[in-house]
């Protein structure tokens, strides 16, 4: 029993000293912001590397989510609701859970991964060090330009998704269910409020700055070798997911 | 000056520096040998504030940093320049941006100076032209005197090296000591060289200490060293497995 107390014990500890290093590095980040200004280069790198490398597979999953919410929907619906919602319900999904969740999703698995494993093998090698020792402060030059990267390109990224995500649920709607293009736009429009687009592009930045700390955090506390960036990317991806549906109970529940 | 007093540090339960005192004085080739995981990169880490110490001082210039702030250590940095046992070049740039990537940061060179200034210290190691390559496309070397290059772009005061010549051929070996003396004749640097490669201390030293169980135990010059009576330098400098020191 004492042995289990002292586990839980050291888990929790563990677990604060981790919260604790993750808004002390958020700190640092805020801090660094204006030196950041006259580098906007590197800011821009991160932007492509996160934003535009990541649209092919985001366009991909978001026209197959519209595809796939359109027919549950319809099959939902049937003899119970009238088709002329069926745009409303795919326009809804879409535009306040779908889009910013799975894009968030994604972006954690392909992004998360590469930020936490690029910057452990970094540690590993001794290159951080390096850094340090060119008196470069490894905070500002390799996490805050992909922090700013995060929350700028998660929103663009959402906007894109939850367009072609429509336009997939359109497209099935059209060809598969036997519903006019009228019907699904009017319904499309029927219910929609401003108000959803952006609490779906708030939750994508929080979410954006939630995939960029967590990658980044993760990558600065590698210890041990290829076994350890493995380990580091793997807690990347697994943390950013688990806290972008906690992030999304959040802001739903303060939003709606 | 560098001054190290009574200078403790502890990994869990492994005591790795236990008390060591040092000086290192302007000008000079300080080598620092020792058995492999004796604690020698850690006690080099400490002088440029990479490693905090549990207990002691270590004074720069006549400013105990112990205690420095992080912004005041990257201050501090600016004095040193450091070779990496790795290199730890950084894979993401080419050649030419690592050994730019201080002047880039730290002055108010244009890019064709700063570019003059990478050409001059690539010929300085022996590298002209190499401007473009990939760290990848390296053999080790040319990393070694990337990683050289780089430490001396902003021109120092201070160079540290690690394990220089470690896992280099006999002939490379030689090449990188023979440019380790080159800069300190010709740059009049404080090198602080860390190495087990006993042929390379004794060939660049102007003076040797040997880092045993967390302190200093022998301090001299190269002739001083290998005509030493102390059973453990002795065991160390003849590479003998029997002696005082266990292998481990």
């Amino acid at each position: 029993m004492a042995n289990l107390l002292a586990f839980i014990g050291r888990k929790f500890i563990s677990f604060i000293e981790h919260v604790g290093g993750v808004f002390v590095l958020l700190g640092r980040v805020l801090k660094s912001l204006p030196w950041l200004f006259g580098n906007l280069g590197l800011v821009v790198e991160q932007m492509s590397q996160m934003g535009v490398n990541s649209l092919p597979l985001v366009l991909i999953t978001s026209i197959f989510t519209g595809a796939v919410s359109a027919i549950q929907a319809a099959y939902q619906f049937q003899d119970f609701v009238p088709m002329r919602y069926l745009g409303t319900a795919v326009g809804k999904a879409v535009v306040i859970e779908l889009g910013p969740v799975l894009t968030a999703l994604v972006v954690a698995g392909r992004v998360g991964a590469s930020i936490a494993a690029e910057l452990g093998t970094m540690k590993v090698t001794e290159q951080l060090d390096a850094l340090k020792t060119l008196a470069i402060d490894p905070v500002p030059f390799l996490v805050s330009p992909r922090f700013i990267a995060g929350l700028a390109m998660l929103p663009i990224l959402t906007i894109m998704s939850d367009f072609i995500a429509i336009m997939g649920g359109y497209t099935v709607a059209l060809l598969f269910l036997d519903i006019t293009s009228n019907t699904f736009l009017s319904g499309l429009k029927m219910f929609f409020h401003f108000r959803d687009v952006i609490a779906g592009l708030v939750k994508a930045l929080v979410f954006g700055g939630i995939i960029s700390t967590i990658g980044c955090y993760q990558g600065f506390q590698t210890k041990g070798g290829a076994k350890g960036v493995g380990r580091s990317t793997t807690k990347a991806v697994v943390i950013s997911m688990v806290l972008i549906l906690i992030g999304d109970y959040v802001i739903a529940s303060l939003v709606f | 000056m560098i001054k190290i007093v009574d200078l403790h540090k502890s990994f869990g339960e492994n005591h790795v520096l236990n008390g060591l005192n040092l000086d290192v004085q302007r000008g000079e080739t300080m080598v620092i040998i020792g058995r492999s995981g004796c604690g020698k990169s850690v006690l080099v880490k400490h002088m440029i504030g990479l490693i905090r110490p549990d207990q002691g001082q270590i004074i720069v210039d006549g400013d105990e940093i112990t205690n420095h702030r992080e912004e005041e250590l990257f201050r501090l940095r600016r004095k040193f320049g450091m070779l990496f046992q790795s290199a730890a070049l950084l894979d993401s740039m080419t050649v030419g941006e690592n050994v730019g990537l201080g002047l880039r940061y730290h002055t108010s060179l244009d890019k064709e100076a700063i570019q003059e200034r990478v050409k001059s210290k690539l010929a300085l190691v022996g590298l002209s032209g190499m401007e473009c390559l990939e760290p990848a496309e390296l053999s080790g070397g040319m990393k070694k005197r990337v990683g050289l290059a780089r430490a001396i772009a902003m021109d120092p005061k201070y160079v540290i090296y690690d394990e220089p010549t470690t896992g280099l051929d006999p002939i490379m070996a030689d090449v990188i000591n023979e440019l380790i003396m080159r800069l300190q004749r010709e740059l009049s640097i404080t090198s602080i060289v860390v190495t087990h490669d006993i042929a390379s201390a004794t060939k660049i030293a102007d003076r040797i200490s040997m880092l045993h169980e967390g302190k200093i135990i022998f301090d001299g010059t190269a002739e001083d060293v290998l005509r030493s009576t102390n059973p453990i330098v002795e065991q160390f400098i003849k590479g003998s497995a029997t002696g005082p020191i266990k292998p481990v």
